[in-house]
């Protein structure tokens, strides 16, 4: 596929997420003015920051008074599993110039990884799978920017954001994206590990329960994969 | 002011955590037994989004059927398993979800 087709590839395939992302963009918009931001504060910190987790997490500890050194730091907590996302693509983005790879983890995101590390595992040897990257991500910012100014705007006219049900996109379309990989053991034992504490570990703060989620799911499947008699 | 610090520590905090790997990555070589613990990453963190999404709702832990959005995640995925057509699950779930929060208001 030439760049071009690979970049409206990932605009499109990143769709799904797209509109399970509009309620919060839209969420954001409407109450981080309220919560204690200037509207123009708002739009930067979507702009700047482009974390949607990160955001809502700020704006309640705006809200609580909160200084923003402590906002900071739990900025850097929440994200850590950017970096589980950034050590995965690696082998895929090491041969790529310095300001691809600047520009690229800029858009790193949940969404963009989950439709992205699909792209670079498929079987083709495509040599333009970082236009797919650039594509899906262009897309989901652009998207963020816009109901992030919608939410400020009329956001308060609109009907309650997180009554819709659009947010199930991201669901059922990460439902069907770990499908595909459940075909070994190892992996199933994994996923089911990794549910599972994720249930258990969700009252944690700072999405610490994902990253314990993760870390646990991957142990067990690298656990499982050794001592399990076959598999694939 | 304060808001310029804020807006710049958390751009700076977020944009750090992405790039560092990014940055630094041809002069990484990962190790074969990292390599493959990495295989992992995809299924079980889009496992660890979704389980919480659906089956925690704002009063705990719901598996009934009156938890629309667990009516939607087998809907999907039963048509994933058996078609692993992407587009599909992501349709019909959608929909049984919408159709069966409809049926039960």
């Amino acid at each position: 596929m030439s760049p071009r087709r690979e970049f409206w590839a990932g605009a499109r395939d990143i769709l799904p997420l797209i509109i399970g992302a509009i309620p919060f963009g839209i969420i954001f918009g409407t109450l981080a003015p309220v919560s204690g931001l200037s509207a123009g504060g708002t739009m930067a910190m979507s702009g700047l920051v482009f974390a949607g987790s990160s955001q809502f997490i700020a704006m309640g500890m705006i809200a609580a008074g909160t200084g923003w050194p402590l906002i900071v730091m739990t900025t850097f907590v929440v994200n850590l599993r950017h970096l589980l996302y950034a050590v995965s693509l690696v082998p895929h983005v090491k041969r790529l110039p310095q300001r691809w790879k600047a520009v690229l983890a800029f858009w790193l995101t949940d969404e963009a990884f989950a439709v992205v590390i699909r792209r670079y595992n498929a079987q083709d040897a495509s040599p333009f799978k970082h236009w797919y990257y650039l594509g899906a991500a262009i897309a989901m910012y652009s998207n963020w920017q816009l109901c992030t100014l919608l939410g400020i705007t009329v956001g308060r006219a609109l009907p309650n954001a997180a009554e819709w049900g659009l947010d199930f996109a991201m669901s059922v379309t990460f439902i069907g994206m770990i499908i595909p990989y459940l075909k070994t053991k190892p992996m199933a034992i994994a996923v089911v590990v990794a549910g599972v504490v994720a249930l258990a570990a969700d009252p944690l703060p700072h999405k610490l329960g994902l990253m314990m989620a993760a870390m646990a799911g991957i142990a067990a499947g690298v656990v499982g994969q050794r001592i399990l008699p076959s598999h694939a | 002011m304060t808001e310029f610090f804020l807006i710049a520590g958390m751009a700076i905090a977020t944009f750090g955590i992405r790039y560092i790997m990014f940055g630094a990555s041809s002069h990484i070589t990962l190790p074969p037994a990292l390599l493959g613990a990495l295989r992992y990453v995809p299924p079980v963190v889009l496992t660890a989004i979704v389980v919480p999404e659906v089956l925690l709702q704002s009063d705990g832990l719901d598996v009934s059927y009156l938890n629309a959005r667990l009516i939607g995640a087998i809907a999907a995925a039963i048509v994933g398993g058996a078609t692993q057509n992407l587009l599909l699950t992501i349709v019909v779930g959608m929909a049984v979800f919408f159709s069966w929060q409809a049926l039960l208001s």
